[in-house]
């Protein structure tokens, strides 16, 4: 039995555990506690360990997703989600500009740990104070050749998207060997 | 689809660039702790500007300008009420009492100066509305972002924003690719062309600030101004690959990869091919 990893990062909120929720086959394996920290109380509760969903490719290959904890005194546990992942997606709320720095912050920290491909997820583009993805790679500074794609975490559809988006990206990469 | 947001969280500076990199036209909308402006774009040039409590009308900036006297001033102002800058202007372009490049020089130092008040706003709220020019009848100018950005930055005080910008110096810069103004074009000041002067793959942040004998502050303003204004870009790690992790060469000088990298998984095509047409099904 092959096992592979994707990993889906971002900000404290920024949609992780639904986007994983939305195409997992398994209920989502969430540690999430409520929120102790005023500044964070924009909802109930968080994960504070990670989000682990699966999609089974078939009877020898399992695709695994890692939501990584939002809060940033958990990020002692980005570098461990992302050993051997193929793989991430920076989920950013794109309503919600104050993220943006942190997000920025997260993209650069996990570029930093694996060269693997990775995509920028725009998330709630289904709002109309959702800022653009192409004003949100100015803002992330995504290098070109890097997707950002819009995205909505709640629409399986949409979510399904972002994968194959990443997924493609590797497929490049793998054709360029 | 409407820009907004809170200043406290994207400042001017970051506004400005976006918009100077987006070629954005529209008008920008800012609600500080004590007063309102407009910033007008088109094309991602400046065009134009106001800020509440300060008078924009052409006569006024002129005089501001040390153009005409108080004195002047009223009599344009007895003499051409109801009409608009541009009529004004017209008037005394044609009747010869002034030169077309006073008048755009005049409006353009007015625009600025209030731009530049504005960068140090770090409090309030704004809002981008795209393709809404209120400039009717007003002059209107062109100014490249560039610049602006530059001397703005210059005025942003705060170290600890500096700081959060670019938190490590231990990184090297290289002139950006496609700069969006030439190098020639842009007004440095002696020390932003020292350091520009060491930019170079092998001199580290750090390295050129002690080159040129500059403190941590020094060389973060400066850094900071030049990759807001585009003309500088720090170097990012090499582009991912996925070639097995034993086949992976460091090159030297980069640092070694960590235990997550040597890790990653080699993935053949098929297996990513079985993924995509799966995550299709689904």
């Amino acid at each position: 039995m092959q096992t592979l990893k994707i990993v889906v990062t971002g900000p404290f909120s920024s949609g992780k555990t639904e986007l994983i929720q939305s195409v997992s086959e398994i209920d989502v394996v969430s540690t999430e506690r409520k929120i102790s920290q005023e500044a964070e109380r924009i909802k109930q509760q968080t994960t504070v360990a990670m989000d682990f969903g699966r999609i089974t490719i078939d009877d020898e290959l399992i695709l695994y997703l890692f939501g990584t904890p939002g809060q940033r005194r958990f990020d002692f546990m980005w570098e461990i989600l992302s050993e051997g992942m193929l793989g991430f997606v920076v989920l950013v709320d794109s309503t919600r500009p104050e993220t943006f720095r942190e997000a920025r912050r997260i993209l650069d920290t996990f570029r930093s740990y694996s060269p693997v491909p990775y995509i920028v997820a725009a998330n709630k583009q289904d709002l109309s104070d959702a800022w653009p993805p192409e004003d949100l790679r100015i803002v992330l500074h995504v290098e070109p050749g890097v997707k950002v794609v819009p995205c909505v975490a709640t629409d399986r559809e949409s979510v399904k998207e972002v994968l194959l988006e990443l997924l493609y990206s590797i497929l490049e990469l793998v054709d360029e060997e | 689809m409407a820009l907004k947001g809170r200043l406290e969280d994207f400042g001017i500076t970051q506004l400005l660039n976006l918009i100077n990199l987006a070629r954005k036209t529209g008008t920008l909308y800012l609600e500080g702790a004590q007063k309102n402006s407009y910033l007008c774009f088109r094309e991602g040039k400046l065009i134009y500007a106001a800020l509440e409590g300060v008078e924009d009308s052409l006569p006024v900036i002129l005089q501001r300008a040390n153009v005409f006297t108080a004195e002047q001033v009223r009599m344009i102002q007895t003499n051409m009420a109801g009409r608009t800058d541009r009529d004004i202007a017209q008037v005394l372009i044609t009747s010869g009492r002034l030169q077309q490049q006073v008048v755009v020089k005049s409006v353009r130092d007015a625009i600025l100066d209030l731009v530049y008040q504005i960068f140090s706003w770090h409090e309030g709220q704004f809002r981008f509305e795209p393709s809404k020019l209120p400039v009717q009848g007003k002059i209107t100018t062109s100014i490249a972002l560039e610049n602006v950005i530059m001397e703005g930055s210059r005025r942003v005080k705060e170290w600890e924003r500096l700081q959060d910008e670019l938190p490590d110096l231990d990184i090297p810069l290289k002139f950006a690719e496609r700069p969006t103004t030439p190098l020639r074009d842009v007004n440095l000041s002696v020390e932003e062309w020292r350091v520009i002067s060491f930019v170079n793959p092998s001199n580290t942040i750090r390295q050129i600030a002690q080159f040129n004998n500059m403190s941590e502050l020094q060389i973060r303003k400066i850094v900071y101004s030049l990759l807001q204004a585009g003309l500088v870009e720090i170097i990012r790690p090499p582009r991912p690959t996925v070639a097995p992790a034993s086949a992976r060469q460091v090159p030297e000088g980069m640092p070694q990869p960590t235990a997550a990298q040597m890790q990653r998984p080699a993935v053949k095509r098929g297996i990513v091919q079985k993924l995509i047409s799966r995550i299709r099904e689904l």
